[in-house]
């Protein structure tokens, strides 16, 4: 492991610790009161859940075209990160919902779209779990259309009627609410890198191991 | 890497062509996948009909979901098939080693399995219609463009996917598990678009909205298919 490692590990807890704090001095919003407040773990994971999906796909296009073992160990790490930050905004979503809008679960483009791109990460796993040899390429092409998938969850909600707010909200925050999401997406992104990282070295070991195996039978 | 030589003037063309050709003599032949496949979809539509039915009436709009419902199993099964048959006969390995562009290997089995799924919808269309009382055929233009958008989306998808779980394990239930979340928006839009067909006044405005929809994802998807699928087939 790198010797950054530990040091930035030790900081996203303190940070994630810290958090719960900054984000109780963020001014209350107007109609949702205490309830808004999911929203600064809901949108920094919503954002990581993304960004893992195109990483996810860059990975599995370099992994295609150039064959690298790397990378592939790359989009595989960034495939279960998808999965993991996918699921805490499937989460914190419907909590968030069932507050704000009185129904759990709507079926606007924002929340299908995210739903059937989430679903393409867990395809993803279950391919490289069960598909047999050869099935490191397979979920590599299915990566790439998840990744066309991820522009159109994050500009969908502009175009369609959607009870899911838009885009536009996010620039237009008043300063304090708006420190205390760039502290939360600071805190979710340095916890995705960590991950992202060990996630790679036990890949790493793995196929390190594998070698050492293939060399004994040698 | 081998250059790739075209077969003969027209490469690309002439080899899509001929793999069309060669799927249709062998389906033509015996009619098995034809056959098989619209009795499934049939089957397909009568169950969602004794499903949803209620005191005899179908739902509102139950007869948009169920004719994409059933485009959408039919294809599953239609793909499977082809391809299971490509692999008994080790056909498709022989078909790569061929001097040919993968690309056009792969349209002309993408406009085989176009065809298949058309001739479903020939049959499922004027059922849906008839079970439903639904004025389907009331706009046959738009509702044409509906169903030719929605196929080739479904079908790019579909026909990349098969041939890459041509030699994985589990690959009856893998197909599905790989397909259906990538091609939710084109059942969506062609679901929404046939609904809005079936309005007593249509909006065209919004079916033209959908099918310009479906068109965008149908170049998203074929290009990324033809842009994987040489390397995808590759060992």
């Amino acid at each position: 492991m790198p010797k950054w490692f530990l040091p930035l590990t030790g900081l996203c807890a303190v940070m994630f610790a810290a958090s719960p704090f900054i984000i109780a001095n963020a001014d209350y919003e107007a109609t949702m009161g205490l309830v808004q407040k999911i929203f600064y773990y809901h949108l920094p994971s919503a954002w990581i859940f993304l960004l893992s999906a195109i990483v996810c796909g860059i990975a599995s296009a370099r992994f295609l075209f150039r064959g690298s073992p790397r990378q592939d160990r790359l989009a595989y790490a960034a495939a279960e990160l998808t999965v993991l930050f996918g699921a805490i905004v499937l989460v914190t979503g419907p909590l968030w919902a069932r507050k704000a809008w009185g129904v759990w679960w709507q079926w606007d483009v924002r929340l299908t779209s995210s739903l059937m791109g989430w679903m393409v990460a867990w395809a993803y796993l279950l391919v490289r779990k069960y598909g047999g040899p050869g099935s490191d390429k397979l979920a590599a092409g299915l990566a790439l259309f998840g990744m066309a998938n991820v522009p159109f969850v994050y500009v969908s909600v502009n175009y369609w009627r959607t009870i899911h707010p838009a885009t536009t909200v996010v620039p237009t925050l008043p300063v304090d609410m708006g420190l205390a999401l760039w502290f939360s997406v600071a805190c979710f992104l340095l916890l995705f890198v960590l991950l992202l990282r060990l996630r790679v070295h036990l890949e790493e070991q793995r196929a390190r191991l594998d070698a050492l195996y293939l060399s004994l039978d040698e | 890497m081998p250059a790739r030589r075209s077969l003969g003037e027209g490469g690309f063309g002439r080899t899509a062509w001929l793999v069309l050709r060669k799927d249709l003599m062998v389906e033509v032949r015996s009619l098995e996948i034809a056959y098989t496949t619209l009795f499934f979809a049939i089957s397909c539509v009568l169950f969602f009909a004794f499903a949803l039915v209620k005191e005899g009436k179908a739902p509102e709009d139950g007869a948009a979901g169920i004719l994409w419902i059933a485009i959408a199993f039919a294809g599953t099964l239609a793909l499977g098939r082809t391809f299971e048959r490509e692999r008994q006969s080790e056909t498709l390995r022989a078909l790569l080693m061929a001097p040919a562009d993968r690309p056009a290997i792969y349209v002309g089995k993408l406009l085989g399995i176009i065809a298949l799924l058309s001739v479903a919808e020939l049959v499922l269309v004027p059922l849906v219609a008839f079970l439903f009382q639904a004025p389907l055929l009331s706009h046959p233009f738009w509702l044409s463009a509906v169903l030719i958008s929605g196929t080739v989306g479904f079908s790019a998808v579909g026909t990349l996917f098969s041939a890459m779980l041509v030699r994985a394990r589990s690959r009856d239930v893998l197909l599905p598990v790989l397909l259906y979340p990538i091609t939710v928006p084109v059942i969506i839009a062609g679901v929404r678009a046939t609904a809005a067909l079936l309005e007593p006044d249509v909006e065209l405005s919004l079916v033209r909205f959908w099918v310009a929809l479906l068109l965008a994802l149908d170049v998203v998807f074929v290009t990324l298919a033809l842009w994987t699928f040489e390397p995808l087939m590759t060992d």
